[in-house]
């Protein structure tokens, strides 16, 4: 087990070494001048200007040493919103945690127990309507989800987090939870569908297995045979997808949160995107590696706790 | 009386796969019976239907009485409660019968505390040693998952699972296949030996007629869904009455014996496919002394005396 934890620990460092040095230099790959990349639409004196290009002509290799020594401090700040760009993010992270959060948190329950229910009974009417279903919200794009529900609800706020002029813990959540109403559906719908099918192929694969008829032998009702033998078993695929998935999750809430004009690090994202605004960019990607690599890694532990032929192998 | 009887057993698989064909078998407590056969020859589905365990697109004729009473009767209440406590059965494939992610020791348990719900879970912990240490296994290994467990090991807790809640039936299938001689052995001594001090009944299915030979008290080979002869254990492959269990025994080589050495063993061809089977004696395409009728005639079991049936036209001829 140590030497599996240590193993997955050590690869997941490796991998983020990986990312920091790609980061670093896809960004001085750019075509053209980065001066006027950073300053563009700004009021800089000539004395800022030449500061700036001092810093950037230094050797790459030393700009490297020094991105290397911290790579999530940026000397240099966000160019559309002049501030250190991490204070920026630092903002920005909460309301996608809370989103993106709510949204998987909602999808993984529902999708499991749908799919539960459908692979169970697999060809029931329940099952067909529910494939039916899953299989249409997966084909449609987020986005394009938020939009309709916009559209066809409208007594829910159709953008942003909070109302003007709410104040107070108490209201401010209630507040929130009201706005974030939207967004989580758009987002949920379409992983609960991936969750869903997920879960109902990793069951009806048990199915088939011997120790079902074994447990049935020892006369176990049925849902004990579900409960205790078959789910936990057909589980273990999903929740590592669930977990995969979160990783990805930060970096694809980003047309839904565009659409509700959601405060979070995928509108940040999109608006950087339109500078372009290249620190910021460089530390948003990095911190979207670093959740995926957290994320897997987190997975890649959890089956080793859920699953004990994991960590002997 | 017979505590396990198969009256008239038929089974058939979704698309008209006719499994087991009229099986009328019976195993009496301290008995043991065998049920030798190729693969594909209905064995194991037998064991499945005796516990109800088929699948529910499967079509099952005929009755099966346990202790008297038709399993396909009772209420699924009733039958739960019959399943494991009354009979149980050792499966085939140790490996994919056992939950990967629970210990053993819990799946052990988990049927004494389904049966007797007194049981305290101390108890029943108590109760999984005693049963690892019954079949050769140091109670501690009750904390282990079954891939930390050799293939013998894995299944010596299948026979612990099984006499979990001391049936009075126990249908083991292969349970020596994929086993070394050594440990074969070995099981195979456990389980006559429970037979012996328990007063078990146990049905023996296996494909290897050394181990039938050297365990049972009688022996039913089936041939394409249908038993084919059965008989004392010890006369039915020495004096067959039916070519086939005599063409099963040739293959089976016994060292020093010059009928062996001189006589073509084996059987040429393959078993019939279930769902395509020749009219007739559904052998006759691989008998060596067919003649005329056994292409058109349904051969029934023929009672021999002495406690032994052959279903073959030339049965009374002797050998």
């Amino acid at each position: 087990m140590r030497g599996y934890v240590l193993k997955k620990v050590g690869w997941s460092i490796g991998t983020l070494l990986f990312v920091v040095v790609f980061n670093f230099f896809l960004f001085r790959l750019l075509p053209g001048d980065p001066i006027g990349l950073y300053t563009r639409g700004r009021n800089m004196s000539p004395d800022q200007l030449v500061r700036l290009r001092q810093q950037l002509n230094r050797p790459i290799s030393e700009q490297f040493v020094e991105y290397l020594g911290n790579p999530f401090a940026s000397t240099i700040n966000s160019t559309r919103f002049n501030r250190p760009v991490w204070d920026i993010i630092g903002e920005r992270v909460w309301p996608t945690v809370l989103l993106v959060g709510t949204a998987v948190l909602v999808a993984a329950v529902v999708g499991v127990w749908l799919g539960i229910r459908s692979g169970w009974r697999r060809g029931s009417r329940f099952d067909r309507i529910t494939t039916g279903t899953t299989n249409t919200l997966y084909a449609m794009p987020e986005f394009w989800v938020g939009m309709m529900l916009i559209m066809w609800l409208p007594f829910f706020p159709s953008g942003g987090i909070n109302s003007v002029g709410v104040s107070g813990f108490f209201a401010t959540a209630v507040d929130t939870a009201w706005h974030l109403v939207l967004p989580v559906t758009a987002l949920a719908v379409v992983y609960l569908a991936e969750y869903t099918s997920i879960m109902r192929a990793s069951l009806v694969d048990e199915l088939r297995q011997d120790y079902l008829t074994l447990a049935r032998a020892k006369g176990l009702r049925e849902d004990l045979v579900r409960r205790r033998h078959a789910v936990p078993n057909a589980l273990l695929p999903t929740m590592t997808l669930i977990f995969l998935n979160l990783g990805f999750v930060i970096g694809g809430a980003i047309t839904v949160e565009y659409v509700f004009s959601w405060p979070g690090l995928g509108l940040l994202t999109a608006e950087a995107l339109r500078g372009p605004d290249i620190p910021l960019l460089q530390a948003v990607f990095l911190l979207f590696s670093l959740g995926v690599i957290v994320f897997t890694l987190l997975a890649d532990l959890l089956y080793a706790v859920l699953d004990p032929r994991v960590s002997t192998r | 009386m017979s505590l396990l009887e198969l009256r008239d057993l038929s089974v058939t698989y979704a698309g008209d796969v006719p499994a087991v064909r009229g099986v009328s078998l019976g195993v009496a407590p301290g008995e043991v019976l065998g049920v030798a056969g190729e693969s594909g020859c209905g064995k194991s589905t037998i064991s499945n239907a005796v516990l109800r365990l088929l699948p529910k697109s499967a079509r099952v004729g005929g009755s099966v009485l346990l202790d008297g009473e038709d399993v396909y009767e009772m209420s699924f209440g009733r039958l739960r409660a019959v399943r494991w406590a009354t009979a149980s059965i050792v499966f085939q494939g140790a490996l994919h019968s056992l939950n990967a992610v629970q210990t053993i020791g819990r799946q052990i348990a988990e049927p004494i505390l389904l049966h007797e719900p007194k049981t305290s879970r101390k108890a029943a912990d108590l109760r999984v040693g005693e049963l690892l240490e019954q079949v050769g296994l140091p109670a501690r290994r009750a904390k282990d998952y079954p891939h930390q467990l050799s293939g013998g090991q894995r299944q010596r807790v299948m026979i612990a699972l099984a006499l979990a809640c001391k049936p009075r039936l126990l249908i083991a299938d292969e349970p020596t296949t994929a086993l070394d001689v050594m440990v074969q052995a070995q099981v195979l001594q456990l389980l006559t030996g429970l037979v012996k001090d328990l007063g078990l009944a146990l049905v023996l299915i296996s494909h290897d007629l050394s181990v039938l030979g050297t365990t049972c008290d009688r022996v039913a080979v089936m041939y394409a869904g249908k038993v084919v002869e059965e008989g004392p254990a010890s006369v039915v492959f020495d004096d067959s009455r039916h070519p086939y269990s005599g063409a099963l025994a040739g293959a089976f080589p016994r060292v020093g014996d010059p009928r062996f050495r001189y006589a073509p063993a084996g059987l040429a061809g393959d078993p019939p496919y279930p769902g395509d089977l020749p009219p007739g004696c559904s052998f006759h395409p691989r008998c060596p002394v067919a003649f005329d009728r056994c292409v058109s005639e349904e051969v029934e079991l023929l009672d021999l005396g002495a406690g032994r049936r052959a279903a073959c036209l030339r049965a009374g001829e002797g050998s």
